[in-house]
């Protein structure tokens, strides 16, 4: 056991003196975070919205005003009487309210009234952020005025066109816990076994008494420890900076993450026992892995929308069942009763993995 | 022979068709300094290889400090000490947390370590780096800082890959005067090497060709055998006919 904490102390010399390395890996999470967190805010603002007012009256334009007033939207006058649909196809709106004829009567005599909310659900992160800001309007408006009448109700009518089920959102926070997990575990951990052969102190190591399984083991856990760390810090950044707050157990979170983390340190000890440079491990944890990740991890490309060939390629790539899971307890705030098959799955490509790549390194000994 | 330390018989090791070792057969006694010679690709590292427990025979015998090469490797590791051709410390840690490493991997207890580290700095005259990275070290104390880290456990054999290869001859002699004070030790020192003039320095050389060994005794007598006037003329009446080389 003092062996062991010796060599991890070692470890994390190798880690802690590699300044550009380190910056890399704390300094990516951040910056993928706050691009992809700012050019989200940024599509929000200002965006052209159609109002089609059937009532004409002074409730409707109260309620046009209200919304023109606040900085998300601006109203889209349409110069000729075209089909709105029309617009937004053109993509010169993003959302379009319709207000029914006698909005201000209902309001008066039935205390509630209707508007219907049409977005362009092609882009469906969007569409929804949207409604939900028209419907917060809308329920504000309905607030003030219940000041005079009591319990007046608006109902919003909302129709997600072109993709009414809004998949393949792209919820990019799970998108980026996988992509960084992946690229620090699997890269850092084949790159930094391989180092060891190529310097020739790996055979120095195996020489020695310490066992083999212990190197990779006490290889693998400083990864392990800065790994834990990023996810803290993406769970940070998107609860303080974007504010996506986590709505499921924190702890599970962290469990099914250390999971994945296991599943991407094993990968990174194949690659390390299958390659003799570094370079070419980084340019196979890159081109094998990364780009599978992207592609295939449901976070970028909608899987659905794949061949199905690829769509049955897909299932075996372990990032896609993690973002599954992360979406599903940060975004939809699920236990482990609706995650388990999917944790079922990642635990069985570990282990597989792992009894892979273990094997594997035993091989190479003898 | 007193104490034989290192023991093979018929050792070989098969790689497909190609046979890198070809049925090995010598000993090697305690405090003695071997010299493990042949051209590239003849087969010295394979065999060494197999002594260290890097690389299992295909067929034959060995035993390496009385233990068994297949069954005992265990035991093996905890006698031996091993330096590769590759310069192999780690030049992202200091001289310190090197010797540090290695002993405690070892197993060395704070106490012994400590001990160890002041005699061997004393020796190496390493007092000013101590706390330098190995990256920034010259290359001939790098090489030295090697073989004393190899030693550092009392190994009772320590096996030297090349591990001269690249420095200059006066660092060369230094490094032999550090491999004499070990062998005074007790420890059985194995080594391979190109250079003619340390095979000179050794008690007994084998000289390996293609796979075998086709000579094996000290230098003096192989030189009054093939009537040379050095082990450059030896090596080379038995090195020129080789089939393989890399």
């Amino acid at each position: 056991m003092k062996r062991f904490l010796i060599f991890v102390r070692k470890e994390f010399y190798h880690v802690l003196r590699d300044k550009k390395t380190l910056l890399i890996l704390f300094g990516m999470p951040l910056v993928q975070i706050l691009i992809f967190g700012f050019a989200l805010t940024n599509e929000v603002r200002n965006t052209r919205v159609l109002i089609v007012d059937h009532a004409k009256d002074i409730a409707s334009a109260e309620l046009s005003s209200k919304i023109d007033a606040s900085r998300y939207f601006e109203l889209f006058t349409e110069p000729g009487s075209t089909d709105p649909e029309e617009s937004m196809r053109a993509g010169k709106v993003k959302l379009i309210i319709v207000i029914p004829t006698g909005f201000y009567a209902s309001m008066l005599h039935e205390h509630k009234a209707k508007i219907q909310i049409i977005t362009d659900a092609s882009d469906p992160n969007t569409a929804t952020t949207l409604s939900n800001y028209v419907n917060a309007i809308v329920q504000d408006y309905a607030t003030e005025q219940n000041l005079a009448s009591s319990s007046l109700k608006i109902l919003p009518e909302t129709r997600m066109l072109y993709n009414p089920q809004l998949k393949g959102a792209p919820n990019f926070v799970p998108g980026v816990m996988a992509l960084v997990l992946m690229l620090v575990c699997v890269m850092m951990t084949a790159v930094s076994i391989v180092r060891e052969k190529e310097t020739g102190t790996m055979e120095i190591l195996l020489v020695s008494p310490f066992k083999p399984m212990m190197v990779i083991l006490s290889k693998a856990i400083p990864y392990l420890v800065l790994s834990i760390i990023n996810v803290i810090s993406i769970v940070l950044l998107s609860v303080f900076v974007l504010d996506l707050p986590v709505k499921g157990s924190l702890v599970l979170l962290f469990a099914e993450s250390i999971l994945f983390i296991i599943t991407c340190l094993s990968l990174g000890i194949f690659i390390s026992v299958k390659t003799s440079t570094q370079q070419t491990a980084m340019l196979i944890s890159l081109m094998g892995m990364l780009l599978p990740t992207i592609l295939f991890s449901g976070f970028m490309f909608p899987i659905e929308n794949m061949p199905v060939p690829l769509q049955i390629i897909s299932n075996i790539i372990p990032a896609k069942w993690y973002y599954i899971i992360v979406k599903s307890i940060m975004i939809k705030g699920v236990g482990i009763e609706q995650i388990w098959k999917e944790t079922l799955i990642l635990l069985g490509i570990t282990t597989a993995l792992l009894f892979i790549s273990l094997k594997s390194f035993k091989i190479r000994l003898a | 022979m007193k104490d034989t330390i290192i023991k093979t018989s018929m050792l070989t090791k098969r790689f497909g068709d190609f046979v890198a070792a070809d049925s090995i057969t010598l000993e090697v006694g305690k405090g003695e300094i071997f010299g493990f010679l042949g051209a590239n690709g003849a087969g010295k590292t394979t065999a060494m290889r197999m002594l260290c427990g890097l690389s299992i025979p295909t067929s034959g015998e060995a035993t390496i400090a009385g233990y068994d090469i297949y069954t005992e490797r265990e035991l093996i590791k905890k006698k031996i000490g091993y330096m590769s051709q590759k310069f192999s410390l780690y030049e992202d840690l200091t001289v310190s947390e090197n010797i540090d490493f290695f002993g405690g991997i070892y197993g060395l207890s704070r106490k012994d370590l400590a001990e160890k580290k002041e005699a061997l700095v004393q020796n190496l005259g390493l007092q000013a780096h101590l706390k330098k990275l190995v990256g920034s070290i010259p290359l001939g104390w790098k090489q030295k800082l090697s073989f004393s880290v190899a030693v550092i456990h009392d190994p009772r054999i320590v096996f030297l890959d090349e591990p001269t290869g690249g420095v200059d001859p006066l660092t060369r002699r230094q490094f032999w005067d550090l491999i004499y004070t070990a062998s005074s030790n007790g420890i059985t020192i194995f080594v391979t090497t190109h250079y003619m003039d340390e095979a000179e320095y050794c008690n007994r050389v084998s000289i390996m060709v293609d796979g075998k060994v086709v000579a094996l005794d000290s230098p003096s007598a192989l030189k009054t055998y093939f009537k040379a006037s050095s082990m450059d003329d030896v090596f080379y009446q038995l090195a020129r006919n080789a089939r393989r080389s890399e």
